[in-house]
């Protein structure tokens, strides 16, 4: 697998890795918001807008530490970057599908950003660390949320159950490559950056199993085939449709303000 | 500038940030909502203000930075800079006594004292319709009828920092302030 170049300027190890986790939430911010007016009921359009909101808000900080020894803020990273040059897992970027993918979605991402963050908290670096404890908080409303909609599903009629069942068939292949290790991350675990993905992949497993048990959706499916990339630039056709829309109207009259 | 007056200036200046009204609660001050960090004064005509969002996409934020600089701009101070903190992180600990009397006033139960022990993990059944998903509680009291029982609508309402929940004696739906986690 050929390495892309990395976003013009994003060279410190910890600003790669805040470049990865802000992609992350910036690319699932962007998904979730594409159901708006489009959600089942009114509830549910307003905790979906809410949770991406939370989510543009930690894209925000993270983008924001990526870019400074570039001298690139973040409008100028979100808008200003082509797919090769994101840093997102593609489980964030992948379609939304039908209310079943997204939710097991939800729960497969916010319970990996819940137990990211509260390792995070006890980072060397003393931003991330402070970052971390702010969000920790915002994304356990998240999970709770994607849970809860997970065991209703799950736990529901046949047609729920069998769509919750099929998403998690489609998801669970993507889960893999939020903790696979690579160079940058092997450096940052030595340092105290960044937590072991090892140790997150175990405390993800337990907390997605005891909501996947109690939705009746049995025990995860071991999964051979493991798509990666992401975190090197190589996306699925997905992500180039996403940025074309999100950013269009920067690229058209750029430097625009309102 | 004596030590003395060093102090009473960044005073005068932390008082005016905390009578900043909050743009999307503005019965509300900056003051009771908890989010006025240290203010200091380097030089006469300079402050700094440091403050602390509720929640990381709150889109209030800015509106704030912009609402404290334009107050301290018209309370003589010439420079002024505003950056927001997270640590310590904000929590709705932080809203004062007023704070939480002008949000029963409003409608808006201030958030519970008790924290939940753990993440409150709801027990659902696929035949309850959503309004009626989660079991009643006893940590949120109506601000309406002042009831006890009140069960969670939603744990996401109008703004980042509020839930959605409805009374169990009147049946009215209210917002309120989302517990620390």
């Amino acid at each position: 697998m050929s390495e892309s170049r990395p976003a013009r300027g994003v060279a410190k190890p910890v600003e790669q890795y805040a470049l990865r986790l802000g992609d992350d939430a910036l690319v699932l911010s962007h998904r979730l918001t594409e159901w708006l007016t489009r959600a089942p009921d009114l509830e549910e359009e307003v905790a979906l807008a809410n949770i991406a909101l939370d989510l543009l808000g930690q894209a925000r900080f993270l983008l924001t530490t990526a870019g400074q020894s570039a001298g690139r803020d973040e409008d100028d990273l979100t808008y200003q970057r082509t797919e090769r040059e994101y840093r997102n897992a593609l489980i964030a970027e992948l379609p939304n599908g039908d209310f079943a993918h997204t939710v097991v979605r939800l729960l497969f991402f916010s319970a990996y950003q819940s137990v990211l963050y509260r390792e995070l908290e006890r980072s060397a670096d003393p931003d991330l660390a402070g970052f971390a404890g702010k969000a920790v908080h915002e994304v356990g409303f998240h999970r709770q949320y994607a849970a809860g909609w997970v065991i209703r599903l799950g736990d529901g009629t046949e047609e729920s159950h069998d769509r919750a069942s099929a998403a998690i068939a489609d998801l669970w292949p993507y889960t893999a490559e939020l903790f696979a290790a690579d160079e940058l991350i092997e450096s940052l675990v030595a340092e105290g950056v960044a937590p072991d993905p090892v140790l997150l992949q175990a405390r993800w497993s337990e907390l997605v199993g005891a909501v996947l048990a109690e939705a009746t959706l049995g025990v995860a499916p071991s999964a051979a085939w493991r798509p990666g990339g992401g975190r090197v630039g190589l996306h699925t056709e997905a992500l180039g449709y996403l940025l074309a829309e999100m950013q269009s109207v920067h690229r058209a009259y750029p430097g625009a303000s309102w | 500038m004596t030590v003395h007056d060093q102090r009473s200036l960044e005073r005068t200046a932390v008082d005016v940030v905390r009578a900043v009204p909050d743009p999307e609660m503005p019965y509300l001050t900056l003051g009771d909502l908890g989010v006025v960090g240290e203010v200091t004064a380097d030089a006469p005509d300079l402050v700094h203000v440091r403050l602390t969002p509720t929640y990381l996409g709150c889109p209030a934020t800015e509106v704030i930075a912009r609402d404290v600089e334009a107050a301290l701009r018209e309370a003589g101070w010439p420079a002024v800079t505003v950056e927001y903190r997270f640590d310590p992180p904000w929590t709705p600990d932080r809203i004062t006594e007023e704070g939480r009397r002008k949000l029963a006033a409003e409608g808006v139960a201030p958030p519970s004292r008790t924290r939940p022990a753990a993440p409150v993990f709801v027990t659902l059944s696929p035949s309850v319709p959503a309004a009626a998903a989660t079991a009643a509680d006893a940590t949120v009291r109506c601000p309406r009828c002042g009831a006890r029982e009140t069960r969670l609508l939603s744990p996401f309402g109008s703004t980042p920092c509020q839930e959605l929940r409805r009374c169990s004696a009147c049946s009215e739906p209210f917002p309120a302030i989302k517990a620390a986690r």
